[in-house]
């Protein structure tokens, strides 16, 4: 037994020391982030240039000034909605591949709704035009979540299609009923009612990082504080029990899909109503949406760790720019460190039993002074 | 005590006349896991040509002292001696070197590749082509099958065959291996009565044939009935070691659990009340899509355990999983309190008062990733106290928790632990304390203590027992007819999905319940003179109607 009398004497002593598991949990993303850093600082010398320098106009790229922070934070508020958005379908037990098709249907939605409307309010115009590009993403996410439900239709290969159908929709859109009169395939421009506050003055920095913001927590409480997110949380781990309980896993697989693609109908919205005002004809994915499962993977599907993966992401993606003018290297190093960092987190059973067996020793003897301190 | 030492001495004499050297000596093995010491100072050995049982209840280390000989754990202290020399086992590879071979409880094989592919894999014969040689491997296997008496089909997929089955290639593959001393880790648990006959069998031939074995289990019967020395562990230690045949049933369980352990249930006689269950004809089908349930009907009263004997496969879980809402039956009447519930949503049942403990706790009992807490409330998270609106209060969930560990005596360090890190005996505890806590009318126990150690078992059946003269009416499935046996107040066998006998339990002897469970139900003349004891009971097929009589042997 692990436990001594004592210790079940008194279940309300704090439980707060968190377990060797626990602990090489939040190691893991760490680690492969030095990692991933350190294969690139090794790429950047093999192409014979300073990793100092590199890493340096890096940094300075996305922390030099008050506008490089501004533009890295709206770097990293999609990526919070769609990283958000793949977690939550993942504490269900799907795979939401679709974020890319929900951001777009998000953007598209969010822009049409904000220039055609005339006349409103900002109080009324900019939320509608926002929560309809949500609801734009969540019922493009539920059409895959009810085919799994109901028929059993895997999500995986279900959102995938939904991608390609959403961006050649866009295209259609953009291209006819949508167009702006004129040579360029776009939307006409969103109404000033319907954009999204500056919130830095000087930048182009928007009310979208605070919603962002907002959803992190909404989600965390959603999933760790309410019925819904037990349910949903029960699902993901065991479906079988979670029926056995009593739990409509249908219903929930939709709910799970809906919400998921209402974050990433977000993260559109917020890019059409805070970035760039109009939807613009897209040449393909613009990848928010697939950065999202990086996102999701690196923060541990946890609201949390997602706003932590987010914010590196974002960092990484401003700063390869300046990366690459200042200190000429290409940006196409940042894109490898990124994909290291996913490697390294995704095949985290290798580094997780490196962990262990170190220190494994050193653990032992501080666990051997606390069972010699139970009272036997 | 002075029980404990007489066995003591005599193991210690036993040794002593004992003129072979040891092949495995372990001693002194001390691991330390954080927050415990799962193996204090323990010290085995183990001679050529006998099986020793390694007998403790879950989590008493004695799965953690034989990966320790596997090279799965190093111990922290403690030394092995293999034939007489120091041995350093650090990962199985050096164990199967040193002819140490284990059958792991959940079994290590490919289920889309053949019996034969499993037995070579990692170690296939090859051809000059360094291509896999199969005919050659083929037939290793079935001279090593031949030699050992351990009869598979080298061709067939493990997918394709019995839990038996798989156990044998198992063992097959330990030998192919050149294992000489062979560790079977719980290998009873997975199996029906039948098939553990047949591995009793295998392991006396395996012995005689020169080959030892390690044998771990809780279970005192197959103590007794198989091994030659018996090894038995308590929280850690090793309290004691001798040779079976001097030792009795009353008193390893005493050693093993620390206390003295009533192994036979006593009971008052059951008092029936009104009916609360009455299934009407229920037909399914099962998971290929074949009848499973061929028009069952009975019923269950009040204060009253009626048990269902049968061998696995009969129909048993589609008959819980259609009472319990899980499976579409596809005609037939469910009553529940005379309110017909057929084919309703596992919830509307819940909110009927019916409790449900599951045959597989891991996979649907409980949600393994889920605290204690929060598996307390999986049935019944939706309503007050629990939920306040959307939210969950988590305050009271806690609470509530903390009041279940303490009545049920959940040996956990908290409410707050995952359930995956409790011992199975005691994840068993929460899922019956979960389902006996919401005061249910009816109870339906399936395989309720399937894989717990005896002092387990006797909790679920001492609660289940309360249960009945509470009132509540029970309906048992179980695949341990001496559980059915003891617990039970009225037996219904299942043979092929329907109910072909049914008997008081004070008249039901283990000869005739066997019969029926085989289906002898169609050859009357056998069971007549099959059977040792008179016994009442109906029959319960469509044409020899329902008479009862009686007969004596």
């Amino acid at each position: 037994m692990a436990n001594t009398d004592e210790e079940l004497r008194n279940p309300s002593k704090p439980p707060f020391r968190i377990s060797r598991e626990q602990a090489i949990e939040l190691v893991i993303p760490v680690v492969a982030v030095l990692l991933a850093l350190l294969i690139g600082a090794l790429l950047i010398l093999f192409i014979g240039k300073s990793p100092l320098v590199a890493y340096g106009a890096l940094l300075k790229g996305a922390f030099g000034s008050k506008r490089d922070i501004a533009e890295m934070l709206i770097n990293v508020t999609p990526l919070i909605f769609t990283g958000l958005s793949v977690a939550f379908s993942f504490k269900c037990g799907l795979f939401n591949i679709g974020a890319e098709g929900q951001f777009i249907m998000g953007q598209i939605v969010a822009a049409w709704i904000g220039f055609s409307l005339t006349g409103l309010p900002t109080v009324i115009h900019m939320p509608l035009a926002f929560l309809s590009g949500v609801l734009a993403g969540a019922l493009w996410a539920a059409l895959p979540g009810y085919l799994k439900a109901k028929l059993g239709v895997h999500e995986v290969i279900n959102t995938i299609m939904m991608n390609y159908i959403a961006l050649y929709f866009s295209h259609y859109l953009v291209m006819g009923v949508l167009k702006e009169p004129g040579p360029i395939p776009q939307t006409p421009p969103v109404q000033a009612a319907a954009r999204l506050w500056r919130i830095l003055p000087g930048t182009r920095l928007h009310f979208g990082l605070i919603l962002a913001l907002g959803a992190v927590w909404l989600i965390y409480y959603l999933l760790f504080k309410t019925t819904l997110g037990y349910e949903i949380r029960a699902v993901g781990i065991n479906p079988h029990a979670a029926r056995y309980g009593g739990i409509n896993v249908s219903k929930d697989i939709v709910i799970a899909m809906s919400i998921s693609g209402a974050l990433a109908g977000a993260a559109g919205a917020v890019q059409a109503l805070g970035v760039q005002f109009r939807f613009l004809d897209l040449f393909g994915f613009v990848g928010y949406g697939f950065d999202g499962i990086a996102v999701a993977l690196l923060g541990r599907n946890h609201p949390f760790g997602v706003l932590i993966a987010a914010t590196l992401f974002g960092t990484l993606a401003r700063g390869a720019i300046t990366m690459q003018s200042i200190a000429k290297i290409p940006k196409q190093i940042i894109g490898i460190i990124q994909a290291t960092i996913v490697i390294i987190v995704a095949a985290d059973e290798v580094l997780r039993r490196f962990l262990k067996s170190r220190g494994a020793a050193t653990q032992a003897l501080v666990e051997a002074g606390e069972v010699e301190g139970d009272g036997n | 005590m002075q029980r404990r030492l007489a066995f003591l001495e005599r193991g210690f004499l036993t040794l002593q006349k004992s003129m072979k050297a040891p092949i495995v000596e372990m001693r002194a093995i001390t691991v330390k896991f954080p927050g415990v010491v799962a193996n204090d100072n323990v010290s085995i050995d183990v001679y050529p040509g006998e099986i020793l049982a390694l007998l403790g209840e879950n989590g008493a280390g004695k799965t953690t002292l034989m990966n320790v000989l596997y090279g799965l754990y190093r111990p922290d202290e403690g030394e092995i001696l293999i034939r007489g020399e120091s041995a350093s086992i650090s990962n199985p590879n050096d164990a199967i070197q040193l002819g140490i071979g284990m059958v792991h409880q959940h079994f290590m094989l490919i289920p889309p590749f053949t019996v034969a592919e499993n037995i070579v894999l990692g170690i296939e014969p090859v051809n000059a082509g360094g291509k896999l040689d199969i005919n050659k491997a083929i037939h290793d296997v079935e001279e090593l099958s031949n030699q050992y008496g351990l009869i598979v089909d080298p061709k067939a997929k493990v997918e394709n065959i019995s839990v038996g089955m798989q156990q044998r290639v198992e063992i097959l593959k330990a030998l192919y291996r050149g294992a000489e001393v062979l560790i079977l880790d719980e290998p009873t648990a997975v199996l029906t009565p039948q098939e553990v006959d047949e591995l009793s069998a295998i392991m006396r031939g395996l012995v005689s044939q020169g080959k030892s074995i390690i044998f771990i289990t809780h279970k005192l019967r197959e103590v007794i009935a198989v091994s030659d020395r018996v090894t038995v562990l308590r929280q850690g230690k090793c309290v004691g070691t001798g040779e079976t045949k001097n030792t009795t049933a009353e008193e390893l369980a005493q050693m093993m659990v620390g206390r003295k352990v009533v192994l036979s249930l006593e009971k008052e006689p059951a008092q029936p009340g009104d009916t609360v269950l009455k299934v009407d004809d229920l037909h399914a089908r099962g998971s290929r899509n074949l009848p499973a349930l061929k028009g069952v009907s009975f019923d269950v009263k009040a204060g009253e355990i009626v048990g269902i004997a049968g061998i696995e496969g009969n129909g048993q879980s589609e008959l819980v999983e259609c009472l319990t809402g899980l499976r579409k039956a596809t005609s037939g009447h469910i009553y529940v309190n005379g309110i017909d519930v057929l084919n309703n949503q596992p919830r509307t049942l819940i909110e009927q008062g019916v409790a449900h403990i599951p045959e597989d706790r891991q996979n649907r009992g409980l949600i393994l990733d889920f605290t204690v807490a929060e598996n307390f409330i999986l049935r019944n998270y939706y309503r007050p106290p629990f939920a306040k609106g959307i939210n969950l209060d988590y305050r009271k969930v806690h609470a509530y928790a903390r009041e279940l560990i303490s009545e049920f005596d959940v040996r956990t360090p908290s409410e707050n632990v995952l359930v995956r890190s409790l011992s199975g005996g005691n994840q068993q505890k929460v899922v019956v304390a979960r389902e006996l806590s919401g005061e249910p009318k009816l109870l339906i126990a399936s395989q309720p203590t399937r894989g717990l150690d005896v002092g387990a078992i006797e909790f679920v059946h001492r609660r289940l027992l309360a249960q009945r003269d509470q009132g509540k009416a029970i309906l048992l499935v179980s695949l341990e007819l001496e559980e059915i046996m003891s617990l039970s107040d009225r037996i219904l066998v299942i043979y092929e999905g329907q109910i072909v006998g049914e008997m008081t339990a004070d008249k039901a002897t283990e000869g005739e319940l066997g019969f029926l469970m085989a289906g002898g139900r169609t050859k009357r003349g056998l069971l007549t003179e099959g059977s040792e004891e008179s016994g009442q009971y109906r029959r319960r097929t469509q044409e020899p109607l329902k008479t009862s009589f009686s007969h004596i042997s």
